[in-house]
């Protein structure tokens, strides 16, 4: 049985590395396609066509698009980042420090958010029908259809503004003590909770209570079983599946889709970052950026679904 | 002897979708005595279930005791708050499950399943409730005792789980312990088995019990006394032996009466002309899953199959759960193409997909389901579901179309007016009436009859074969029905085709099913139906090395 299991998650893997393979094929392509010449525009207006052809061979430019991509990949695999276009510096001490900080933002998030989406979810399931979970739901709903510029500029006007509670900016390289974190990540990790929990909420709530109707929980219930043990042993074992992957799907939003809350927080991730690099040109770093993202949106999906393998005893 | 249990003016309620509130159960009074087994029986939505979970204090969703008393052992379920139910479920009363393989939670070992009353209830050590359980696995007859309780619910068959279901029930040592329909899913020679593995730990225990079921000679093995429910009310109380042999209530005496043995003898050719085969089916294979190397599927369903009917006759098709019987009609209906044989249809070949057959053969050859409710759009009215197939085979007007409805509904003797409602306003029999009137709307020569009674109580679906009885005559149809349970094939059927690991292994005539000279899985088949004398079970005695061979145990 335990063979099986490993060619399951060994299958899941090599999926997990052809994704990659494809996503990076697209990525580069995607590149290509952008309008302009790299040479020119890092030269200039003024520059002659020699400087510009000098450049070109310089850069490896000339070279067909498939060999590019291979020499790209070569690089991703073996550790090598490239350089950026526009400051020459290597790309792994620019994305270093500010996927460092989004991976804190991520982090504090999702310790905040996931431990309460999963109590919320599960309780509304238990409490079914009864004003609590009227209003979980209600309020979930409310949540998920509030844009998150909307939830992030309203905390940074009542907060920061009339309140004066909290730093409208992140600094995050500031901070010194426990109690400034926490001053520091308080908006930006609420504002993200709003986004991402709604979605485990309501996804929690439908996973238990589908496994809440099932004929077994009623036989745990004659055997006199307690409303805690019922959910504990029988309902969140069988429910931990789809749970699972409704909390990496949320988080695998926190790596790549947190730019609002950066740029309205002026906090300095890796989706700020990104933003940039399009903003100048800078194709290696755009290019390397949107890897990172896949890699960690494909690895919490891979983990999720690793975990549901193994918590189910018919694919064990 | 003092009885355990005293059902006094019980009443059930429940909400509907509308908010209405209905009694479900009313003025139910009964008495269990110590060491009898009562069994409650009736058709679907009788109430019998619900009577039998509210002995543990326990109702549906939307449902709620109202009125009434059930004391066990002096204490009323009724009135007892939830923590106080708790402590009694699984030490004072157990429940056997109708479905084992539902109500055995999959992610969790059978073992851990089958002490957690003892974990609950706080009963023994855990060493203890173990060789507990060995020693039930045992009396219950189970194989390989010691190696079960360590796998999970989805490693043992069916009529494993059944009586692991009972070991769970047993373990805590309850006095009265509930079984609701507990063989109703398991084929006919599982169900021996387990019925005889019920039926000697109850009597070795002296234990009290109440078995809900629809299944009168299933009843008759088992139960000292028999409660007989219509609509939430008791018909009727007596002993097994009263009921069966001079039941006084008319409702009692018809469900009796349906299970009276009427075999059908083979219809005399009417002419002397040579009878034309109508429907062939030559060597037909056919299977699930992705196609091999060698050119067929990963699991094969059916094996070179060959069943012939002829215009005017019926052909029953009868095996057990898994042995390719509804598959061959979904083969030769088209839907799933078969990957070898051949189908011919009044001479000519049919193509293996419905897709590529043409409209005139699809108009002749007709298939009805199982599932009634299914099988028709929830969101048309009957009135379009049964224009459809007018519009697609005979390409009626409207006019036409409306009054070939009334004409459909009438053969299938249901009132005009059902054509304005949708399915979910039709009882189960009705459904499966539309299902058969949508079928007849396409003037067929063959209906394919897939299991179309199993879904439905004895009495209604008694019913159903005098009508599909009565439209043959009329119309001149030949059926080919396929079901699993053996007396609705001898009712109708002029022959029947045994069915094993999907092989036809032999067809024979009704008379002649289960005697001597057949082969020996028909005979074992035959044997195994339930009797309604209560001394069945008892005194039947079957090969075991034929069950061995046969029985999916």
């Amino acid at each position: 049985m335990n063979r099986h299991v490993l060619m399951l998650v060994v299958n899941r893997l090599i999926i997990a590395v052809i994704t990659l393979l494809i996503v990076s094929f697209t990525v580069f392509a995607a590149t290509e396609m952008l309008p302009g010449d790299v040479a020119q525009i890092l030269l200039g207006q003024a520059a002659t066509a020699e400087a510009v052809a000098g450049l070109r061979t310089a850069m490896h430019l000339d070279d067909p698009a498939i060999v590019r991509f291979a020499r790209w990949l070569a690089g991703l695999a073996s550790g090598d980042l490239g350089t950026s276009y526009a400051n020459n510096l290597p790309i792994a001490d620019l994305i270093g420090p500010r996927f460092l900080s989004s991976m804190k933002l991520a982090a504090a998030t999702a310790v905040f958010s996931v431990p309460i989406a999963l109590f919320l979810g599960i309780t509304a399931a238990i409490l079914r029908g009864t004003l609590f979970d009227r209003v979980v739901t209600a309020v979930t709903i409310g949540v998920i259809s509030v844009p998150e510029f909307m939830v992030a500029t309203s905390a940074v006007l009542i907060f920061a503004v009339y309140l004066q509670w909290l730093p409208a900016l992140a600094f995050a390289n500031e901070v010194h003590s426990f109690g400034e974190l926490l001053r520091v990540f308080a908006m930006p990790v609420i504002t993200l909770s709003f986004v991402i929990s709604a979605q485990m909420i309501r996804m929690t709530r439908a996973a238990v209570i589908e496994t809440l109707n099932t004929p077994y929980i009623e036989m745990a219930l004659l055997k006199g079983a307690s409303r805690r043990r019922i959910v504990l042993k029988h309902a969140l074992p069988n429910a931990l599946g789809p749970i699972v992957n409704a909390v990496a799907l949320s988080l695998s939003y926190l790596l790549g889709g947190v730019i609002i809350v950066e740029t309205i927080f002026n906090y300095p991730g890796i989706a700020k970052l990104m933003v940039d690099a399009v903003a100048t040109r800078d194709l290696p770093l755009i290019q390397t950026c949107s890897m990172v993202f896949c890699l960690g949106y494909l690895l919490l999906i891979t983990i999720a679904d690793i975990i549901a393998i193994l918590s189910n005893p018919r694919l064990r | 002897m003092t009885n355990l249990v005293e059902i006094r003016n019980l009443r059930v309620q429940a909400k509907t979708d509308a908010d209405r509130t209905v009694d479900i159960i009313r003025d139910v009074s009964f008495d269990i005595a110590e060491g009898e087994i009562v069994a409650l029986i009736g058709e679907s939505g009788s109430g019998k279930t619900t009577i039998a979970l509210t002995l543990m204090g326990h109702t549906r969703p939307g449902c709620r005791i109202s009125g009434g008393s059930v004391l066990l052992g002096g204490r009323d379920m009724a009135a007892l708050p939830q923590k106080a139910l708790a402590r009694l479920r699984g030490t004072e009363v157990a429940y056997v499950p109708q479905s084992a393989a539902a109500a055995f939670n999959p992610a969790q070992t059978i073992m851990d399943q089958v002490i957690e009353i003892v974990r609950i209830h706080g009963l023994m050590s855990t060493e203890a409730a173990r060789a507990k359980a060995l020693s039930l696995f045992r009396a219950l007859a189970l194989p390989d005792p010691d190696g079960i309780g360590a796998r999970y619910p989805h490693q043992v068959s069916g009529g494993q789980l059944q009586r692991l279901s009972a070991a769970m029930a047993l373990i805590g040592d309850p006095r009265l312990v509930i079984f609701d329909e507990p063989t109703t899913a398991l084929d006919v020679t599982t169900q021996i088995e387990v019925l005889r593995a019920f039926k000697s730990v109850m009597k070795t225990g002296g234990l009290t019990g109440v078995y809900v079921s629809h299944d009168l000679a299933v009843v008759a093995q088992i139960a000292d006394r028999i409660v007989v429910l219509k609509g939430g009310e008791v018909q009727e109380i007596g002993t097994t032996a009263q009921i069966l042999e001079h039941p006084a209530h008319p409702y009692t005496q018809q469900l009796v009466a349906a299970f009276k043995p009427a075999t059908r003898s083979k219809t005399v050719a009417v002419d002397t002309v040579k009878r034309q085969p109508l429907l062939e089916v030559r060597t037909l294979s056919a299977g699930y899953g992705p196609i091999q190397p060698n050119g067929r599927p990963l699991a094969m369903a059916v094996n070179a199959v060959d069943i012939t009917l002829e215009h005017g006759q019926n052909l029953g098709i009868i095996g057990e759960s898994g042995c390719g019987k509804s598959t061959l009609a979904r083969a030769i209906a088209g839907i799933l193409p078969p990957t070898d044989g051949h189908i011919l249809l009044d001479g000519r070949e049919l193509a293996p997909s419905a897709r590529n057959r043409q409209r005139e053969d699809l108009r002749k050859l007709q298939i009805v389901f199982q599932f009634a409710d299914a099988a028709l759009n929830p969101s048309k009215s009957i009135d379009d579901i049964l224009a459809r197939p007018l519009g697609f085979y005979h390409s009626m007007s409207k006019r036409d179309r409306d009054q070939r409805i009334d004409q459909l509904l009438d053969m299938v003797h249901l009132p005009r007016t059902v054509k304005f409602r949708r399915p979910s306003e039709l009882s189960g029999g009705q459904k499966q009436r539309i299902n058969l009137a949508r079928a007849l709307a396409a003037d067929p020569k063959v209906i394919l009859c897939d299991e179309i009674t199993s879904a439905l109580d004895t009495v209604v679906a008694a019913a159903i074969i005098d009508l599909l009885k009565e439209l043959q005559r009329e119309l001149g149809l030949s059926y080919i029905f396929i079901s699993h349970d053996l007396s609705v094939v001898q009712a109708i059927c002029d022959e029947i085709a045994v069915m094993y690991a999907g092989e036809k292994i032999e067809q024979i005539e009704p008379a002649a099913f289960g005697a001597a000279g057949g082969h020996p899985y028909s005979r074992l088949l035959h044997s195994s139906v339930p009797q309604l004398n209560p001394c069945w079970l008892d005194a039947l005695e079957q090969d075991p090395e034929l069950v061995n061979a046969f029985s999916k145990r």
